[in-house]
C-alpha cells in the first residue's frame, strides 16, 4: 500500500487536500494516483484567481499512459498554484505530498470539508478498488 | 540513420535537380527572401534509393502483420477498392467540374450515402467531414444548432461516459459546450441512475459509442436513449465500434439522432500515420437542414445535383474547400458495394467470432478479462494487474515484448479506467491461424515473464530500435537534426557568395 499521510484529507479521485493555518486548501495528486499514471510529462495548472466548483476539473496531469483531470475538491478560488511544476513535472512522483503540490483553494464555504475522506476512509477505498 | 547524416558537401542527385539554379525570385518582395540557405542533404541518387526502400521495409503494415490495435479496426483493404478509385477519370476529375459531366462520380457519392443511410438507420447522410473528430465536430454542431433554432439556447452540457474515446470530450469542448462524465456501472454498461441525474435543461445531448471502448454492447440503449429524449437532449452516435454491429442492429433504431460513420475503420480504406479519413455523419429527420454541404440530391428524373448553402440555408457550413476526401470515399463506397447487403452483416458476424475466439483464448493462456461475464464484441478489454503486482511485468513489457514476436501492440492503458489494459481488436480479415499465432505469443511472453521479467523490461530486443525513453522524449522533445559540427547556415551562406 503506498504512503497515505494520517493528517490529510482525500477524495474518491485519489485528490489530497491539506488545511493550512489561513483556512486555505493545498491540493495535490496521492502517492497511489502517481504510481498509477507512471512518470508525468506535463502539468497544466489553473489560472490564479479562476473559481471552480466542486468536482470540477481545473487542472490536467499528463503521464507517458494518460492525461487525467484533476477536479476541485470543494468549491473555491485558485490562490496559488506550484509554479514550479512548469519545469519539473516529475516532482509529482518523486514527492507527491511535498513538493509536487498543485494548487491553492481559498474555499467558498470552509465547512465544506467534511465531504472529503479521512485517511482510514482513503485506505479502505483503495483497498477496495485492489 | 538519417539521410542528413550521410550527407557530404557538393554530392549531387542530378536527374532530380532543377536545371539551372533558381535565380529568378518574380515578385516577391526582397524582405521575404530567406537569408540562410535551407538545411538539405547532399546525397547521390542511388543513396536517396537505398534510403527510402530500406524505411518502406522498415514499415510495420496490415499488409505485413496482424496489427490487433483496439478501436482502430484495422483491417485489410482490399484491393480493388484501391484500383477502382484510382481509375483515370476518377483521378483526373478537377474539382470544380460542373455537375452535368460528373454524373458517374456523384453517382458513386449519392449511392455511399444512400448505403450508409440503410445500414445505419438515419434519415440523411453527409459525406463532407474528413475525419472522425471532423464528423463528431459537425454531429455536435447541429445538435447546437438544432437546439437554437428551437429558441432552446441554454443547453450546453454534453454527457461522455468516462470510457469515452479522448475525442469526444474534446469535440464537446471545440463545439463550446461543457462536459459532463457519465460513469460506468461495475457490468460496463451505463449507470442509469447517475445519467438520471446529470440530464437536466442545460443538457444538449449525449455522446456514445455502442458496443462502447470497453468492448460490451450496452444493454440498456433503449432506456439511456429514453431518459436522455426525455430531458429534451439528443444522442450522438460515434461509430468507432460500428464493425461489430454492421447490417445487424442499426443506431437510428436505437434512438439515436446523429451519428459518423469513420470510413477509414469500418469501410475498410488505408487507415494509420493520421488519414486521410473520412467521417460521414448521418442524421434523423429533426436534424436534417443542418447537415454540412456540400452533398448530393437526386430530383425526380434521377439528375443528380450538389446541395450545397443555396439549397441548405440552415446547414452548419462547409468542413472543406471541395467533397471531403474524395478518394477515400471512393474506396469506401467499392467496399461497400462488393460486400453488398449479405456481406454487410458477415463483416459484423466474423469480427465478432475473431474476437470472442482470442478473447477465451487468451483467457485460457492465463489472462484475466476487465468484464468477465461479458462477452466480447469486436474488441474486448484484458487487465494485467495481476502480472504487474505479481511478477513486475506490466502492460507496457508485454506490449513491447509483442514486437518481437512480429505482432503490432494492441492498444494499452485505453480505456483509462481500467488498470494495466489491453483493448484488443483482431477484426474479421484475420483467419484462425492468425489468431492462434497471437495466443502462443502471449502465451510465451507471459511464461518469460514468470521466469525472467528482464526479457520483458528491456524489450523490443530484434528491432532497429530498442526501448525508447518515453519520459525523457516527452519532457525534453528534441526534434529538429542539426549536423553535429557544422557552421551555423548564415555564415555557410555569406561564406560562398
Amino acid at each position: 500500500m503506498s504512503e497515505i499521510p494520517a493528517e490529510l484529507r482525500y477524495t474518491r479521485d485519489h485528490e489530497w487536500v491539506r488545511e493550512e493555518d489561513d483556512g486555505t486548501l493545498t491540493v495535490g495528486i496521492t502517492a497511489h494516483a502517481q504510481e498509477s499514471l507512471g512518470d508525468l510529462v506535463f502539468v497544466e495548472l489553473p489560472a490564479q484567481g479562476q473559481t471552480s466548483e466542486a468536482g470540477e476539473a481545473c487542472a490536467v496531469v499528463e503521464s507517458v499512459k494518460a492525461a487525467s483531470d484533476v477536479y476541485a475538491p470543494v468549491a473555491g478560488t485558485v490562490v496559488a498554484t506550484n509554479e514550479a511544476l512548469e519545469e519539473r513535472p516529475e516532482l509529482v512522483n518523486e514527492s507527491p505530498y511535498g513538493e509536487g503540490w498543485l494548487f491553492r483553494l481559498e474555499p467558498e464555504d470552509p465547512r465544506n470539508l467534511e465531504g472529503l475522506l479521512d485517511a482510514d476512509a482513503y485506505t479502505a477505498l483503495l483497498e477496495e478498488e485492489g | 540513420m538519417l539521410i542528413f547524416e550521410q550527407s557530404r558537401a557538393g554530392r549531387r542527385a542530378t536527374a532530380q535537380a532543377p536545371a539551372g539554379a533558381a535565380t529568378d525570385h518574380g515578385e516577391l518582395p526582397e524582405a521575404q527572401l530567406r537569408r540562410s540557405r535551407p538545411l538539405l542533404p547532399e546525397v547521390s541518387e542511388m543513396q536517396v534509393v537505398r534510403h527510402y526502400t530500406r524505411l518502406s521495409q522498415k514499415n510495420f503494415s496490415i499488409d505485413t502483420h496482424f496489427y490487433p490495435l483496439g478501436s482502430c479496426t484495422m483491417k485489410y483493404n482490399p484491393r480493388a477498392c484501391n484500383s477502382l478509385a484510382m481509375l483515370p477519370a476518377f483521378l483526373q476529375r478537377h474539382p470544380l467540374a460542373p455537375a452535368n459531366r460528373s454524373q458517374g462520380f456523384m453517382r458513386c457519392l449519392y449511392e455511399l450515402q444512400e448505403i450508409l443511410q440503410h445500414v445505419t438507420g438515419m434519415r440523411s447522410v453527409s459525406l463532407a467531414p474528413m475525419a472522425g473528430a471532423q464528423g463528431e465536430f459537425a454531429g455536435g454542431a447541429m445538435m447546437l444548432a438544432y437546439h437554437r433554432q428551437r429558441g432552446d439556447t441554454d443547453r450546453d452540457e454534453i454527457l461522455v461516459p468516462d470510457a469515452a474515446h479522448g475525442t469526444n470530450p474534446a469535440t464537446a469542448t471545440m463545439c463550446g459546450c461543457k462536459v459532463r462524465e457519465l460513469p460506468t456501472g461495475a457490468d460496463g454498461d451505463i449507470d442509469l441512475d447517475a445519467l438520471r441525474a446529470l440530464v437536466g435543461p442545460r443538457t444538449a445531448g449525449i455522446m456514445l459509442t455502442n458496443p462502447s471502448t470497453l468492448g460490451v454492447f450496452d444493454r440498456k440503449i433503449d432506456q439511456v436513449a429514453k431518459i436522455v429524449h426525455e430531458a429534451g437532449g439528443l444522442l450522438y452516435y460515434d461509430g468507432a465500434n460500428l464493425n461489430a454491429i454492421l447490417g445487424k442492429v442499426r443506431p437510428g433504431d436505437m434512438g439515436f439522432d446523429v451519428i459518423h460513420v469513420n470510413l477509414h475503420k469500418t469501410f475498410s480504406t488505408p487507415h494509420g500515420g493520421g488519414g486521410p479519413g473520412a467521417g460521414a455523419v448521418g442524421v434523423s429527420e429533426r436534424l436534417e437542414p443542418f447537415l454540412p454541404v456540400p452533398f448530393v440530391s437526386r430530383d425526380d428524373d434521377g439528375t443528380l445535383r450538389w446541395q450545397t448553402e443555396r439549397e441548405r440555408p440552415q446547414s452548419m457550413g462547409r468542413l472543406s474547400a471541395f467533397m471531403g476526401n474524395v478518394g477515400v470515399l471512393l474506396r469506401a463506397y467499392v467496399y461497400a458495394r462488393m460486400l453488398g447487403r449479405e456481406g454487410m452483416p458477415r463483416v459484423a458476424e466474423y469480427a465478432t467470432l475473431n474476437a470472442n475466439y482470442l478473447f477465451t483464448e487468451l483467457q485460457r493462456v492465463g489472462f484475466e478479462a476487465a468484464y468477465p461475464g461479458r462477452r466480447a464484441s469486436h474488441e474486448f478489454v484484458l487487465t494485467l494487474r495481476r502480472q504487474a503486482k505479481e511478477l513486475g511485468a506490466t502492460t507496457l513489457d508485454f506490449a513491447k515484448r509483442l514486437l518481437d514476436y512480429g505482432y503490432h501492440a494492441p492498444t494499452v492503458y485505453f480505456p483509462l479506467l481500467v488498470a494495466e489494459c489491453m483493448l484488443i481488436e483482431p477484426t474479421e480479415t484475420e483467419a484462425p491461424e492468425a489468431l492462434d499465432g497471437f495466443v502462443a505469443a502471449m502465451a510465451e511472453i507471459l511464461a518469460e515473464a514468470g521466469k525472467d521479467p528482464e526479457i520483458l523490461h528491456q524489450a523490443p530486443h530484434h528491432l532497429p530500435v530498442r526501448r525508447l525513453d518515453e519520459v525523457a522524449a516527452a519532457r525534453n522533445p528534441d526534434l529538429a537534426w542539426r549536423p553535429a559540427e557544422a557552421q551555423p547556415p548564415e555564415q555557410q551562406l555569406s561564406a560562398s557568395n
